[in-house]
Order: structure tokens, then sequence, then C-alpha cells
């Protein structure tokens, strides 16, 4: 895929942002990011200055040269913070205390970083509405160009799934925890953030140029472990497993012909990548609604129909309609987006569009 | 085969409580006898349908032949007719045991005389058959074959004392069994010569055949080519075939004669014209009267039966009309909710009809069914004089024209162990049960006796006494009658709208508690919605209970990036799916699990 792509041959994509993420990149040693970046620089033409972030662990920073990183390029920090309060940090499993970051970030910024996103989250077991606007001035005092805010999500066969289960895990309640989410937008647009999608706020000019490009489907190439590609309708992902990782010779794959027909074209992504996906122009539409009604701006009903041919009206009218009468949708001529309430239900809001 | 000495026919039954190993026994004779091979051998013949082998009871009547060599070199035949081990079938445990000369009564050595196994002496006493008791179990380490001997003959009071000691599922002594076949069950009478009666004990319906009937000859003879007569229903048909079971297979043979038992084919499409207890005779020459004991069943428990998804209403009707044909206890008429749309209301002989029915619908005929709460029959005598029997609680005319209600009642026999009568006693009281009597029939045990209202016992009566006995009560009942009760119409309103599959007729006095953990049920079923939702139960206008699904305020995903885009497909596609299996109410979405879950409330005890 990496030469269809535009691997050194074609290079008719061009890349406009590079993410270090999954995990703690900030472990691995400058040297090897820098060669990462240098064979990427290689193979694939890039845009003047593209976007280039890297995931830091407050709890790394010691470690860490943020002037190398600099240096190589990268010039966004994204530093999960998650909470202001050790003890909620402890209970998140996390290795940094609030310190930490305190430190890191003032390397950072030292370094001269001028972009860093900061995460944090809500909805911690036990955490009150002070807990969280603690955490939420302390950011802001820090000043980051970029907020990302979380609500914690208990998902199956997690140690919280488990502590859940079992009644141990005391959430705050559905009615607190959505006043903390609607906290989180008030005391962040005072202090000059614009929340451009679901969970992510940002000075003018500072959202995520990476991010913003799944949710208007943008293609994108993941390398490493696990990660997930997706290129026009063709979706997939490696594997999961480290051994099996290592057998696989990706430059094989990329030697074949760049094109062939699309049945053989999946069975070669088979063999080098799992869940190999091909998605109809149907599941196309979905995301494109899905994905689209996540960010502030919502969708363009022109883009809509210039893509798929077809009119917006003609494929999510009734749909929109019936939304838009409960009170969750906006919609003006070319746009439709969520309203707040609409934000705060919008798993319910957004299943409607799965045609 | 045609010139069988009569004397050397045993027809019997085997009879038991439930888990006595009547089946376990019924694959020892027939494995003895020599007829199959190993080979054929299926862990329990007799039961060949799966869902009996997984409940482990006999639901439909059948009958195997056998040919036994005796200990004294002569060959026998035995016909062992199976019968069900419900209270459901009681009317056709009645017929069966109407076919046979005696009977195999099996008791457990360690559990002792039960209730069911007294319930089935006393049927088979009942229709004159000699009752050869045998001890099962023997090589259970809690086995106490001497102290069954005593009780046997005490409660039940027939001689045990050379009862075989066996163990079915070992094989132990099973030969003892065999011989006491031969020497203590009587040979059949009745004359080859006479005008035909033959007992129709079961009927099975064969797309090839047509309606397979199985019958025991009185008197008489038939064959291929009579014309035949079923005396109560009047049809009249060419005989085809006659023959006789092989383990599970049908083996025709030139005729069928007085003490035979074997099955008749005549081409009909209706097993509504064989109905079991009628008696066939030859057009022709037809006997004076029908045997005694025919009945015409009556269901007894009515539920509306609805596919989950509305397109596949046709399916339901065929997969209903196919399974009739097998089973003239099943009923069905069209009917229409407004909340489940198009629909049958079914009636059965008992519950566990209604869920063999109902399993049969989903698993051989791969239908998904939203079943409303079952009911009894009801009798309303209106102010005009009219009698309605009310099957369905949505057609209950307006109180102001209802003079008074009656409700059916069993008669109820429940064998217990002293220490749990307590229990048991307050069970039957909540059940508004009436004590007739108590009678220890040994030290620690007492039969109990009382007469329940029916609709008190079709939901989980059983579960409640086994689990307030730790197991140790057994039960039995039959319908007794009618009797004036003081019955009231419960309607469920989701947020202001009354849903007619959820309304349910049911005593005054308990009305409040179950309208109230109805509501608190649903309120744990239906999904939070845009906005409020009221639950309320309600008698006429009047609110008795509510609850309330309060409006859905957040259902939101966080983090959605590269690697999160097939997982939130996979939610949202979740979240439409769950939709798809909601049924619209005003605008309320009610999952279908919500109409059964209401059937279920006293599981949280």
């Amino acid at each position: 895929m990496w030469g269809r792509i535009g691997g050194k041959q074609g290079k008719q994509e061009v890349v406009r942002t590079v993410y270090f993420g999954g995990g703690t990149p900030s472990l691995l040693p400058a040297f090897h990011i820098e060669a990462i970046l240098r064979t990427l620089r290689e193979e694939f033409a890039f845009i003047d200055r593209p976007e280039i972030t890297l995931e830091c662990n407050p709890g790394t920073a010691e470690t860490v040269k943020f002037s190398d990183y600099l240096g190589m390029g990268i010039n966004r920090l994204s530093m999960g913070l998650q909470s202001a309060n050790d003890k909620e940090l402890e209970m998140l499993g996390r290795i940094h205390t609030y310190k930490d970051f305190c430190i890191a970030y003032e390397q950072a910024r030292n370094a001269g970083f001028q972009n860093i996103n900061v995460d944090v989250m809500s909805g911690l077991p036990e955490q009150t509405g002070d807990d969280y606007h603690r955490t939420l001035s302390a950011v802001i005092k820090a000043a980051p160009e970029h907020i990302s805010s979380y609500s914690l999500i208990v998902e199956e066969g997690t140690v919280f799934g488990k502590m859940f289960s079992e009644g141990r895990l005391k959430l705050p309640d559905e009615e607190t925890d959505r006043k903390l989410y609607q906290k989180t937008g008030e005391y962040l647009r005072a202090a000059g953030y614009e929340r451009y999608e679901i969970s992510n706020y940002a000075k003018q000019g500072y959202e995520s140029k990476h991010n913003s490009s799944y949710w208007e489907r943008i293609p994108y190439l993941g390398l490493g472990l696990g990660a997930s590609s997706c290129y026009g309708e063709i979706r997939f992902c490696n594997t999961p497993d480290m051994q099996e990782y290592l057998k696989k010779n990706f430059a094989e794959e990329s030697r074949r012909p760049e094109t062939m027909p699309k049945e053989e074209l999946i069975v070669t992504l088979s063999a080098f990548y799992s869940e190999v996906e091909v998605l109809t122009k149907q599941a196309q539409m979905e995301e494109f609604m899905f994905l689209g009604l996540r960010m502030k701006k919502g969708i363009d009903k022109v883009l809509f129909e210039k893509e798929f041919g077809q009119s917006y009206e003609a494929v999510y009218g009734t749909v929109t309609e019936k939304l838009e009468a409960e009170g969750l949708l906006n919609v003006t001529e070319n746009h439709v987006t969520l309203t707040e309430r609409g934000i705060d239900v919008s798993n319910y809001a957004l299943a409607k569009f799965l045609l | 085969m045609a010139d069988i000495n009569q004397n050397h026919i045993r027809n019997f039954c085997i009879v038991a409580h439930i888990d006595h190993g009547k089946s376990t026994l019924a694959d020892r004779i027939i494995e003895k006898t020599g007829l199959l091979t190993s080979r054929e051998m299926q862990e329990q013949i007799l039961d060949n349908m799966d869902l009996e082998r997984e409940r482990g009871i006999t639901i439909k009547a059948q009958a195997v032949r056998t040919v036994y060599t005796a200990r004294n070199g002569e060959e026998y035949i035995f016909n062992l007719i199976d019968t069900p081990g419900h209270v459901d079938f009681n009317y056709e445990v009645s017929r069966s045991l109407a076919a046979c000369d005696g009977a195999i009564l099996i008791v457990d050595a360690a559990q002792g005389v039960e209730a069911q196994t007294l319930a089935n002496v006393y049927l088979a006493l009942d229709h004159d058959l000699d009752v050869v008791p045998v001890i099962n179990k023997i090589d259970l380490p809690s086995a106490d074959p001497d102290r069954v001997v005593d009780e046997i003959e005490d409660v039940i009071g027939i001689e045990a004392h050379d009862a075989p000691r066996i163990s079915a599922k070992t094989g132990l002594n099973v030969e003892e069994v065999l011989e006491a076949i031969v020497e203590r069950i009587p040979a059949p009478d009745g004359d080859p010569k006479a005008p035909l009666s033959a007992l129709i004990f079961d009927s099975l319906y064969d797309s090839y055949k047509g309606v397979i009937v199985f019958c025991r000859i009185k008197d008489g003879t038939v064959k291929p080519g009579d014309r035949i007569r079923m005396m109560a229903t009047g049809a009249v048909e060419q005989v085809v075939e006659v023959g006789y079971f092989g383990a599970g297979q049908f083996i025709p043979c030139e005729e069928l004669s007085a003490g035979m038992v074997g099955y008749v084919t005549a081409s009909i499409k209706n097993v509504r014209d064989t109905m079991v207890g009628d008696t066939i005779t030859l057009d022709d020459r037809p006997c004076k009267e029908p045997l005694p004991g025919y009945k015409k069943v009556n269901p007894m428990v009515y539920c509306g039966m609805y596919p989950a998804d509305g397109a596949k209403y046709p399916d339901l009707r065929d997969a209903l009309e196919k399974l009739q044909l097998n089973d003239a206890s099943l009923t069905y008429e069209p009917e229409t909710s407004i909340a489940l749309g198009f629909g049958f209301r079914c009636g059965f002989l008992g519950l566990l009809h209604l869920e063999i029915i109902q399993e049969r619908l989903e698993r051989e005929y791969n239908l998904d069914l939203v079943t409303t709460a079952p009911g009894v029959v009801y009798k309303i005598h209106k102010t005009d004089g009219e009698v309605i029997e009310l099957t369905n609680p949505a057609n209950m005319p307006d109180p102001s024209v209802i003079d008074f209600m009656e409700e059916p009642i069993v008669s109820a026999e429940i064998m217990v162990t002293s220490e749990f009568i307590g229990p048991i006693m307050e069970l039957c009281q909540e059940r508004r049960g009436k004590y007739l009597s108590m009678d220890y029939i040994e030290a620690t045990r007492a039969l109990l006796k009382y007469e329940l209202p029916l609709n008190e016992i079709i939901y989980d009566f059983f579960d409640a006494l086994k689990s307030r006995s730790r197991g140790y009560a057994s039960f039995d009942y039959e319908f007794k009658g009618y009797e004036p009760s003081n019955l009231v119409k419960l309607d469920i309103l989701i947020n202001k709208e009354t849903v007619d599959a959820l309304s349910f007729i049911i005593h005054s006095d308990t009305a409040y508690e179950r309208g109230r953990k109805m509501c608190e049920k649903l309120k744990g079923e239906i999904p939070r919605h845009l906005f409020e939702i009221p639950i309320q139960a309600a008698i006429g206008s009047k609110i008795i209970a509510r609850e309330t699904v309060k409006a859905m305020r957040k259902d939101v995903l966080a983090k959605c990036y590269g690697g999160d885009i097939t997982r939130k497909r996979k939610l949202l596609e979740k979240q439409k799916e769950g939709k798809k299996r909601m049924r619209q109410i005003g605008n309320v979405e009610i999952p279908q699990k919500a109409f059964m879950s209401v059937l279920k409330l006293d599981e949280d005890k």
C-alpha cells in the first residue's frame, strides 16, 4: 500500500501531517524517531511545514530532550495530563504526577514548542465537579494551544470494566457527568478555546490538522503494530501481534503492480494486513455523516453530492428533518451540524444516519 | 404375525415420578429384548425429539414393540406404551393407560414415593391395570430399598416385597423386570371375531402417509381395505396400511387383531379427525358403543404469540398449522394487538405445553416470537345474563356490565418433607390457595391438599415450590372447576398510552403489588429516550403505580480517531440493530424482551 499511496516511484499523494501516537512514543530514543522521519521524507513527498505531532507522556520527561524533537521537525506535542489530581492519576494507572507534567510542560515551552495539546478526562470514579474544575483551571493556566477533553468510558474487558460490573466503581451519575461536560465548554470558551469537535478545543488556528483529517475522510497510512489505514474505499489494519508483524515482508507488498482489479487487491492486501475492508458507497456515505457531524463545522451538503453523486436530501432528508425537529441538528441551506443537545446524545443521533 | 397367540402378548406402560428412571428402563428393556443392535441404540430411544431429550421428559406418547424370549423358552411380544410425564398431558396419559393391561411402577430407591408417583399409580389403578412395582437406582449410595418397599406398601397399598430391585442405568437385575412382565401382567383378552373396537391413544401426522393413528385393538380385527369410522368425530376412511412399532420405525403387517397394539393409516389429512380417546370401528359392522373415557380436551392456558418481525406473520401461521397437524390440543386464532401487530391467540393444555410449542416454533421454524403473559380462561357473567369465556384480557368488557367473574380452580397435591411444610403452606397461602388437608404418609413426609386458582400456578409455581423446599416438594394437580372470584383487569400505560399486550387479569388483592412490580421491571427494560417516559399501572381509570424512565442526558463516544472508526461504526450499528427489535408505542420504542420480562416478576425474590 505504501508504494501505491505514494512511496518513491509514485508520489501521487502528499504527506500533510505525521502523528507519533499509540502508547508512549516519547520512550523511544530520539534518534529512532529521527530515523523514522528521515525514512518517511525519503519515501514520500511532504508539503511545506507539515504538522508533525508526538505524543508525550509527562512521566518520561526526564529522559527526553525537547530541543532534539524540534530539531528533527516535530512541531506539535500532545501531552496526556488527564488530571491535575495525583490520586486520580494513580487510580488511572498513570506513571506521572501533576508535578511531572508541570516540569515536562515547562521544558517543552522552554525548548521552543509553540503548539501543545493537553489531554484531560472527566467522569472519573468519585470525581466531583470541583475536582474537575481544578484540573481544567490548572490546564487553562498552563495555556496550551489545544485541549482534548474526554469523558471516561468504561469498557468491558478492562480493569475498570471488571470493577464496574462488580459494583466497585463509583462513577459520577449521568447528570453530574453531563454537567461536567458542559462546564468544560463554558470554561474553555471563556479562556479562548473553541470547541471544533465533540472532544476537542483549540485556540484559533491551532485545530489539529491530523485528527481533522480522520473526520474529513482524508487518506491515512498507519505504520506499526495494530495501526489502521484508510485509502479511498479500502480500510486495513496491521496485526496487533508483534511476532506476526515482524514476519511480514511489507516491501514485498509494495512491489506489487499499482493497478489491479479490486478483488485481487483485497486478496493481496489480506496477506499483509488484518481486517481488510472495502467500504461500500453506502458505508462511505454513513461515515461521511457520522465523522463529519463530530466537527463543529458539520457536514457540507454540496460536498456530499459532489462525492456521492446523490443529493443529500434524497439520502438523508427524512432523518435530518426528524432530528432537527427533536432539537438535535441545526440545518442551514448547505450545512448540517449537531446542536449542543445533539452533541450530548450524539450516538443516538449519529446512529440514525446508518442506512 | 397375524396368528400371534394373545397369551403371548403383554401390553404395558411404565409410570414414575419425573427423573425416577422411566426412559432409562425403557431403553434397557428394548436393549435386553435384543430387537436392536447396539449401533441403533440411541441414548433414549423413546424420546426421539431433541427437545424431549433436553428437558428430560417425554412429550408425546409413543409405543414400541419388542420380542422377548422368556426363561420358560417361549417368545413374548412386549408392547411398551410410553406416557407423557407431565400434568399438562394428563388426559393423554389416561388414554395411554387405557391401552395397556398392566403398568410397571418405578420408584427411586433414594427418593421414594413422590406426588407424581401417587398420581400416576392412582391413574393406573383407575384403569384396572395390574401394577408391578420396581425399585430403581439401587446403585445410589443413598439408596434405601427396604424403606421404599415399606413406603410403597403403606402409602400406595400394593404388595412390593418381591419387587425387582434394579439399576436401569447399569442394567443390574433388569431381567427380573422382564420376567415380572411375563408373569405378573395379564395377557390381553378380546374377541378377534367381534366387531372392531380400537382405542386411539395417539396420532402422528406424516406428509406421505397422512395421519398415523396409534391404537390398541380391544375387539375385532382391522386390515388394509377396511372402511373404518372414528366414532366421536364421525370421520370415515379406507385403511391403507396397518402395522406395529419397531424401534423408531413403522413395520407394516397384514392385520391387527384383538389384544394387539399398532398403527393404522387411512389417508387421513387432519389429526383432528383422530382425537385421542376416540374409538375406531368398522363402518359397515360397527361395535355397539364406543369405548369409555373419551373427552374433548380444552385448552387451559392462553397467550398471544406475535412474530418479532411483522413480515413473518404468514410464516407463523404456516408453522402453527403444521404443528397443529400433530397436536390436536393446540388451538390458535388470529388476533391483532395495537402494540404487537398481527399475531395469534393460542391455547395450550398447560404452561409446559405452551413452552414446548414456543420452543418448537423458534427452533424448528426459526421464528423470533414475542409472547404475551399467559392467562387462563375466565368466565364473565354479564349483567344481561350472557356468559363470556375470556381468553384475551384486552377483550374484557367494561366492569359496569359485569355481574361477576369466575376463574378456574385446580385440586393440588403436594408431597413435602416435614421441615418444609411451613414454607410450602406459606407459598400456597400467597397464591390464594384453599387448605384442604394434611396427612403424614410417613414420619417425615406429608401430603398437603390444596385448592389453587389455576392462574396462580401457571407462571412459576413449580419453580417457587422447588426453591422453597430445596427441591424436596413434588406437586400434581387436576382441574376442579370454576369459582367466583374478585378479579380486575390491570392495564399498563407507557407514556400515557395503554399497551394492550401488557394487560392482564388479576385478583384485586394482588393487583397493587403486581402493578408496582411490573412498572419497576419495565423501567429497567425501556431504554432512555430524549424525553421522560411515565410508566403506570392502572385499574380502570385509577392509577395504582408509577415509575419514570428519565430522559436521556448523555450518549456520546468521546474519542474517534483513525483506529476507532470501525469500532464506532459497530457501536452505532449495534444501537441501530437494537432499535429494530423495538416496538413503537406512540413515540416510545419498547424492546421486545420487555413484553416477556414481565412474566418473570418473581425471579428476583
